[in-house]
């Protein structure tokens, strides 16, 4: 993981829809033979009388794009807070990595190896891109404080490894122009990609994307696909985003689950979800 | 009319001419100013930590500066050598971060601000009960000499007069100089530091990247417990150590409400503007009206400052819409 993201990501410049082709192509032997990365198992999440989540079960392969659609309200966001511990379900399992584990806490999630996004942009605003995504390194960088202060020795060589490995981020995130700028002041597509970034510099095993196309044009949309199919892709990152632009569900995941009112209502390739009776109803509202 | 004039004249005229008459009693004055003020800097500083990474005011910061004073005499006259007790002094600061976080912080996540703010006012009786029970009440000497402060003073001809520099003040200025820079290198040059800004931005985020909240709060607290310490050893060394120095600690709001709540920068500057303005007025305009302006001056100028900048000098801008 260290090294792929050290080496120039020439696969970045790929045009999208080959990429997009490859991994789709890929799908269908890859969910056969597949290791399970994340499981859940009949989870159940509700706030005092409010039941977001059912009764709901699905897993996610490694080195699968997995998408989580739904009409709005349909436990989507919840769903991540569950997996990265913000949210502790009343019922069910989560097994990550073959640990199963009902309450987590989101620091110790990411330690595991989970790392996220948020819907709407969760950056440190009055710290620079360099330094948030830096803050993505903190796991990683294990040097004592005083040899810190003193930047003498290894605490020297590691700042000079993790600030390298920063900057092959900022590079393949093309945001080299904004790396000394206070976040709060870049405009939100912008702001978007360095969530990204901070999220990569975990080098997680499993990065969760809270809807990471939400209010973007369409030429940041088709960079953003694009940076998620090369960190699919090249870095083999397995990914479990919320999306609700459908042409970019369709065009990026490799499987789908679709949610309404907190019930899993179809889980499956795109095609298969695009086609199921109980996908359209929910989206274009039926009378039962 | 003539009353404006001759108040205005009393105000702002007659002390320059004073000033101008003997410049090394204004040297004399500042210099005053600007030692109060490095402290009141450093008891600022306690405040900021604190507020920066939890959004908590403590309350307790000011009996934390006389907490610590009183451990180390309060340890010293149980016959432990001077530097062995300074050690445990810092031993037990960073008892007393490990115990609030335990047992205030962690129970109140989550909760409002004004709730954590009630606790802090909390621990600020306990603290005051519990170091009247264990150290008594009657005012003690700080162990200046043992501790290998110096005493005495340095005399210096300026400006055509004699201007006297307590050693213990300078002792006490190159010791905020010292903590300040300290605590700058650490905010931007370690991962903790790091970590300790971006949990001041967001807690949420701060949570997803991996930081864990108790382990940083722990971390200000005994920072702050450090700052707290060195200001009760510096200000017992220049008058007593017992519970009168919080009212002192106090003084740390209009430093706040000057440099702003989040800023190091700000604590030190509005530090030394709080320390030095008072000095003065209680110098060239105290006589006017009695004496005593000392006390409530700091507050008077935070007072005008708050019409003009809510935020403090170096405060975040607050805009909110409507």
């Amino acid at each position: 993981m260290q090294d792929q993201l050290q080496a120039p990501p020439a696969a970045g410049m790929r045009p999208a829809a080959s990429a997009s082709d490859a991994s789709l192509s890929g799908a269908a032997q890859a969910a056969q033979q597949a290791e399970t990365l994340l499981e859940l198992d009949h989870v159940s999440l509700s706030f005092g009388g409010v039941k977001a989540i059912r009764d709901v079960s699905f897993d996610v392969n490694k080195g699968e794009i997995r998408a989580i659609i739904g009409p709005n309200g349909a436990g989507k966001t919840s769903m991540l807070n569950v997996i990265n511990g913000f949210y502790h379900p009343q019922e069910g399992t989560i097994t990550f990595k073959g640990r199963a584990r009902q309450d987590m806490r989101p620091d110790i999630a990411a330690g595991q190896g989970i790392a996220r996004t948020f819907q709407n942009v969760a950056l440190f605003k009055g710290m620079s891109t360099l330094d948030n995504i830096m803050v993505g390194r903190s796991l990683k960088m294990k040097r004592g404080l005083i040899w810190q202060m003193l930047r003498i020795g290894p605490a020297e060589e590691e700042e000079i490894r993790h600030r390298l490995a920063v900057e092959h981020i900022i590079d393949f995130l093309e945001i080299q122009h904004i790396r000394k700028t206070a976040v709060g002041q870049l405009p939100y597509g912008l702001q978007k990609r360095v969530e990204l970034g901070r999220a990569l510099a975990m080098e997680p095993d499993l990065l969760l994307l809270d809807e990471p196309m939400a209010g973007m044009n369409l030429e940041e949309k088709e960079d953003m696909s694009r940076f998620i199919l090369t960190v699919n892709d090249s870095f083999g990152m397995t990914i479990a985003l919320i999306e609700h632009d459908m042409g970019v569900v369709m065009d990026l995941s490799d499987r789908v689950v679709v949610l309404d009112h907190g019930k899993k209502i179809a889980d499956g390739t795109p095609d298969e979800v695009g086609a199921n009776q109980h996908v359209i109803d929910a989206y274009l509202g039926v009378a039962h | 009319m003539d009353w404006v004039l001759t108040l205005l004249n009393k105000l702002f005229v007659a002390p320059l001419v004073e000033i101008a008459g003997a410049p090394d009693l204004f040297i004399q004055v500042l210099w005053e100013g600007f030692v109060a003020g490095t402290l009141y800097s450093l008891i600022a500083l306690g405040f900021v930590l604190i507020f920066k990474a939890s959004g908590v005011f403590n309350f307790a910061q000011g009996i934390m500066v006389v907490f610590g004073a009183l451990s180390l005499v309060g340890l010293y006259s149980l016959g432990i050598p001077a530097w062995a007790a300074l050690a445990l002094c810092i031993v037990i600061m960073f008892s007393l971060a490990w115990t609030v976080e335990r047992v205030v912080l962690r129970p109140l996540v989550n909760q409002p601000d004004i709730i954590l703010f009630m606790a802090t006012i909390g621990l600020s009786s306990f603290l005051v009960g519990f170091g009247e029970f264990v150290f008594g009440g009657e005012p003690k000497t700080m162990i200046t000499a043992e501790l290998g402060l110096p005493s005495g003073s340095i005399d210096l001809a300026i400006a055509g007069g004699l201007v006297s520099l307590q050693k213990i003040d300078i002792a006490a200025a190159l010791m905020s100089a010292v903590m300040v820079t300290g605590l700058a290198v650490f905010f931007n040059k370690t991962r903790i530091g790091r970590a300790l800004r971006a949990v001041a931005d967001d807690h949420q985020s701060a949570l997803s990247v991996g930081i864990t909240l108790q382990q940083i709060w722990v971390i200000v607290w005994f920072a702050a417990g450090v700052v707290a310490l060195a200001t009760g050893i510096m200000w017992g060394a220049r008058s007593d150590v017992s519970f009168a120095l919080e009212v002192v600690a106090l003084k740390a709001l209009p430093v706040l409400i000057l440099g702003g709540f989040t800023s190091i920068p700000g604590a030190i500057i509005g530090g030394l503007i709080i320390g030095v303005s008072e000095k003065l007025a209680e110098f060239y305009w105290g006589p006017l009206v009695g004496g005593s302006i000392e006390s409530w001056f700091p507050y008077f100028l935070a007072l005008i400052f708050l019409w003009f900048r809510p935020q403090g000098l170096f405060g975040e801008k607050i805009i909110e819409r409507v």
